[in-house]
Formats: structure tokens, sequence, C-alpha cells
């Protein structure tokens, strides 16, 4: 086990290496640079060049590559020139939020999911079935950003019951108490986790279903029945717990999906966590924000899917000897 | 039989598929005395175990237990429980041991957990109580180092050791009837042997009746006192294990008789009943054996046999019963006349 997690670590170390290679190489294929959106007012060319030549953006990109890898080496992900702060510190106010979100998003749509499909399995060919199947299917194909727009302007515009965007109320929040602050955080939340959730939990329902479709037919689904259990107990402790294994698998493998949804999402939202301010730090050309960025939100897919394969570990007696 | 435990009456068990109503078990009537043991025997496909499933109520839909149907068990009809009524008498009354022991228990839980599980739906018993019950049912069925394999999961355990954690499972709550659908057929045959030994022994000490299904004669030899043989979803035999063996009125009981190798006996090919058992969609007008059977004549194709009365507790569904002269006149089945001329 110990071996496997060593060789499982040193793998994600090369994808995030890789990720990283190619965010830097992308941004720096894009036309214009950081200087191209200062303020409002053009720069001439010869500031331009000087501002350039001090950042070390004239130097080839193999050199800017390494010098960039020796700084992340030494814990410096460098300096965001369109929030004029260092990259570390934007990423540490942005991560906890988008944590928090993707967090609120992975419970929800695993429950929903996970609910919804065992529903569908257990009245497998029923009318309930077959309409619940379509609806999911619906949401399985809306893109994100799209779900993300008729959310906002269904719950905040035409039924406003929900907040329009952001993390918190801007002018308000301050002065609320403490419960205030919170319950101020949770309406914010909902829509943009809930996008988030229907749109996972519709990939998983479908796998939870027909992960419980092949585990209900087994003989030890018929042996718990002749032990005299009812049906619930059946189904929820001896068939769930089998077709819960892929599932788990699922939560590893829907991570970067949810973290490409989070991007668009947070945009929609004006949430502020990481991928809100990864797309404004491509538009600005915000270099070092867009690679930081990407360094962390690898990580975060990479660690994802090491916590799936422990999770399944944990869950499946069989794979624990190994 | 006064002192009958179960007793079918009747019991029609059919399927409702796309290819048409399958009727698995189209009328059987046995019954199952105190302490008693019976052999249920015939090919697949013969209706088997769908008798076994349907005594607990275990048959899914598409499969159904026809209206007419009785399972008096106890005293009670078990077609007429409510779900409630049925769940106090699986596992408790009547238990259950499947054929596969690899695939009928439950690869997350340990096996202690598993038969721990009985003992607490069946009884108000404290977690630790139901572990201890578990352990001691483990030791009964001979396992060695019971604390220790408890806490184990069943991939941990060899074929031989996981079918007595299933036999555990079934006898935990001393029920009253246990079937055993196949106890052996998924083992080694030293293996087969030690199990049924187990099997005899257990009934020794906690008088449980047993209806074994098998497919295998030697086993039903060794083990039962009755012997009930199925064909084409009916019993079409029934006597005792003796007058079975020694005179077999049924042609089929004759050819499964005659398939069973012997020990001593040089053959150069086990011999076979030709064909196939018909599907259950549609059985043959008349005896539903005629068109594999050789001493078949225009009678067995035209009425539908009843049980004869052969002998005391013998009975056969062949009109042989009523013209044993025809015995004399074997001639090849219908089946390999068709296919011979095809």
């Amino acid at each position: 086990m110990r071996r496997y997690l060593a060789a499982r670590v040193g793998q994600s170390l090369v994808v995030v290496l890789l990720v990283t290679a190619i965010s830097f190489l992308l941004i720096r294929l894009a036309p214009g640079d950081p200087f191209s959106f200062v303020g409002d007012y053009a720069i001439s060319d010869a500031v331009r060049d000087r501002l350039r030549a001090q950042f070390g953006y004239d130097r080839p990109l193999i050199e800017q590559f390494l010098l960039f890898l020796g700084n992340v080496a030494r814990g410096h992900l460098g300096y965001s020139h369109s929030m004029h702060r260092d990259v570390g510190s934007v990423i540490a106010d942005a991560l906890p939020r988008t944590l928090l979100l993707m967090g609120a998003a992975l419970v929800a749509s695993f429950a929903i999911g996970i609910g919804v499909g065992a529903l569908q399995a257990v009245r497998h060919g029923s009318w309930l079935d077959r309409s619940t199947s379509g609806i999911l299917l619906l949401f399985y194909s809306i893109p994100d950003f799209w779900l993300a727009l008729m959310a906002l302007l269904a719950f905040a515009y035409w039924l406003p019951i929900f907040p329009a965007g952001g993390m918190v109320d801007q002018v308000m929040h301050d002065y609320m108490s403490f419960g205030g602050r919170v319950r101020d955080v949770i309406a914010h939340l909902i829509l943009p986790s809930l996008t988030l959730a229907l749109l996972g939990a519709a990939g998983i329902a479908r796998f939870q279903r027909a992960a419980l479709l092949e585990v209900l037919p087994q003989d030890y689904v018929r042996t718990a029945r002749a032990k005299g259990l009812a049906e619930r107990g059946v189904v929820f402790k001896h068939a769930l717990r089998n077709a819960l294994l892929p599932i788990i698998t699922l939560v590893g493998l829907s991570l970067p999906a949810l973290v490409g949804g989070a991007f668009f999402v947070e945009k929609v939202f004006s949430w502020p966590g990481m991928g809100y301010i990864a797309a404004n730090a491509i538009a600005s050309r915000d270099y070092d924000l867009v690679t930081g960025t990407v360094i962390v939100g690898g990580i975060m897919v990479a660690l994802g899917s090491l916590l799936a394969d422990l999770l399944y570990a944990a869950a499946d007696p069989r794979l624990r000897a190994r | 039989m006064s002192d009958a435990l179960l007793e079918i009456e009747n019991l029609h068990t059919f399927f409702y598929g796309e290819s048409g109503v399958a009727r698995a078990v189209d009328g059987v009537s046995f019954s199952v005395g105190t302490g008693e043991t019976i052999g249920l025997v015939g090919e697949s496909g013969c209706g088997k175990s769908v008798t076994a499933l349907s005594v607990l109520r275990l048959v899914r839909p598409p499969g159904r237990i026809e209206p007419g149907s009785r399972i008096v068990f106890e005293g009670r009809d078990l077609v007429t429980l409510d779900e409630r009524q049925l769940r106090a008498v699986r596992g408790a009354r009547i238990a259950m041991i499947f054929q596969e022991p690899m695939t009928a228990l439950n690869p997350v839980f340990t096996v202690g957990e598993q038969i721990a599980e009985v003992v607490r739906i069946h009884s108000k018993t404290s977690r630790r109580e139901a572990w201890q019950r578990a352990v001691e049912m483990l030791q009964i069925v001979g396992i060695p180092a019971p604390a220790e394999r408890a806490r184990e999961y069943p991939h941990q355990l060899s074929g031989g050791m996981r079918q007595r954690v299933v036999i555990a499972m079934a006898l935990v709550m001393n029920p009253a009837l246990v079937i055993a659908d196949e106890p052996t057929t998924a083992l080694d045959v030293t293996i087969q042997a030690q199990i049924l030994e187990l099997l005899q022994q257990l009934q020794r000490r906690f008088g449980m009746s047993i209806l074994l299904i098998t497919h295998d004669l030697g086993v039903v030899a060794e083990t039962v006192s009755r012997v009930l043989v199925m064909y084409g979803g009916e019993i079409v035999e029934a006597a005792a294990v003796k007058t079975l063996f020694a005179e077999a009125h049924h042609p089929y009981t004759e050819g499964l008789l005659a398939a069973m190798p012997r020990l001593g006996e040089s053959r150069d090919r086990l011999r076979t009943i030709p064909g196939t058992v018909p599907p259950p969609t549609r059985w043959p007008n008349g005896c539903r054996f005629h068109d594999r059977c050789p001493y078949a004549w225009e009678r067995c194709t035209l009425e539908h046999p009843p049980l004869y009365q052969i002998g005391a507790g013998h009975v056969s569904r062949c009109h042989l019963a009523e013209e044993p002269k025809r015995r004399a006149d074997a001639h090849e089945p219908l089946v390999m006349q068709r296919s011979s001329r095809a």
C-alpha cells in the first residue's frame, strides 16, 4: 500500500508539472502581455519594454520557465500585475472560497445523484425511472455556463429569492451578527453550488442506477432477502454498499469536471474563487496568476483522485490487502 | 400425513416474459414431515429451484405464484402472509442454503457480521451477543479458530469454508426447515462429501427437516429418505429412496439412473437422455417427456398423464402404469427420429 501510494504521488507530480508547462506556454502564446491592459491609458512602447525587461519577459521562454520553476520550488508563485499582490496571497484568499463552493457542490451532487440513481434502480422500468432518466439526460448535456445563466435569470431576476452574485452582501455583511453572516454566505452559496451539483448529479445518478442494477440480481442480495431482512435493508445495506464502490472512483473522476465547471460558474455568479480569478487573470494576461491557479487546480485534482483511491481501498475489503 | 411440517398443494409459479408465459412450476404438490429429508431431483430448467424459491416467496417479478397455490407451513399458508409475517419466517423458521458459496455471501461484510445479522433481525439481541452466537455457530459447523475467521471477509476463505459459513448462517436461528439448493454443486468432490456429512450431523443434532435440491442422484442416495423427481415443472415420480433406485417407474427417472456413472462398471461413454428440457413457455402436449421417451406411443402425445399410484408411497406420471406391456416396445425417441430425418 505504501509503495503504491509513493508511486501515485510521483505520478501526480509529473502531471502537475506538465499542466504547469502547458499553461505557462499557452498564456504566453496569447496576444498581448500583462502591460497591454494597465489602467485606462496607453503606455508608450519604451515604458512597456522597460517593464517587460524588469520582469524578465524579454528573456527566452525556456529561461523564463526554468526561473519560474525555481521560484515555485522555493514557494514563490510570482506577482499578479492585475491585482498588484503576490500570487500566493491572492490564491490563499480565493482557495478557501472555491473549496467551500466545490465541497457544497460535491456533497450535494453525490447526495442527489446517489439518491435519484438508487430510486431509479429500485423502480427499474417504471414511469418514474423513465421520466427521471429524460430529465437527467437533459442536465447531463446542458453546458454549465448556460445553466448558471438560466439559474440567475430565474431565481435572482424573475423570482428574486437569491442574491445575484458574489459571496457576501457587499454593503451589509460587515454589520451583521455572526449568525447573520453565516446565513448571508449560505444564501449566496445556494445558486452556484446547486448549479454545479445538478450538472454533476446527472452523471452520478446514471452511474449509480447502472451499478445498482448490476448488484440487485446478485446472489447475496437474494441471501439478504432469505435472511428475513426488510426490502429497505436489502437495498440500502447489502446492495448499495456494493454499488457504491464504482461511485467512489467517480468522486476522483468528477473532480476535474467540477474544477472546470467551477471556472465558468464562478465567473457567472461572480464568486471570488479560483475559477473567477483565473478567468480574470487570463483576460488581463496576468501570466503568474494564470500559472499559479493552474498549479493549485492541478494539485487539487491530483489530491482528489488519490483520496478516491484511498476511499475505495477502505470501502472494499478485497483491495485492502494489496 | 398429519405431522407434515410443510405441505405444498397445487403450486403454480409462472414467469410473464416477452416470449410468453413460462410455466416454471406447474401444479406441484408434496409434503415434508418433521425431521425428514426430502430430495427434489431433476435436470436444469425442470423447475426445482423455482419451487424452492417459491416456498419463501423469493420469486421476483416478472415471476409470480399463481392464485390457488397453497404452501402450508406450521399450520399457516405462506402464500397469504403479508410481507412482515413472511419476514419473520424467512431465515428464522425456514432457512435457505444456496448453490454458490462464492456469490451467496456479501463481499463487503465479514462472515461474522453476516451471521450475526440474522440473529439481530430475528431476536432482540445486543451486537455482542449476536457476534458470540455467530462465532459459536462457526465452531459448530467445523470452522477452526472461529473467533478469528468471523472477522474475515468471504474472499479470504476457501470454497468449502464459505459453504460452512452459509450453513452456519442458515442454522443460527435453529429453523424447522432448511432448503438446500444444490449445496454441493460448486464444490470439489471430497469437500462435497464433507458438507453432506456435516448437514446430516447437524440434522441429527438440531432435528430440522431438509429439502435437498439437486441434479445429482448420487447425493440423494446417501442423504434422503424420499425422492421427488421433477420434469417440465411437474413432479413425475415420487418414492422412498430405496424404491426409486430399485424399481424406478417413470422413463425419465430410468434415464437419470442410467446416466449416473457407477463404480466398477466400465463404459466407453456416459449414457445420456437424448434431447433437452423444452422451454417452459411451450411445454409439449400430452406427456411433457414424450418426445425424449423410448416407450412413447400416440396416447402419450395426446393425453397428459396423471400421477398413477404404483405402490405404497410410490407414484408415477406415466401411462405405462395402465399399459405396462408397452415397456417391451422400446424404440428410438421422437427427438432422435426427427434429428436423423433432418
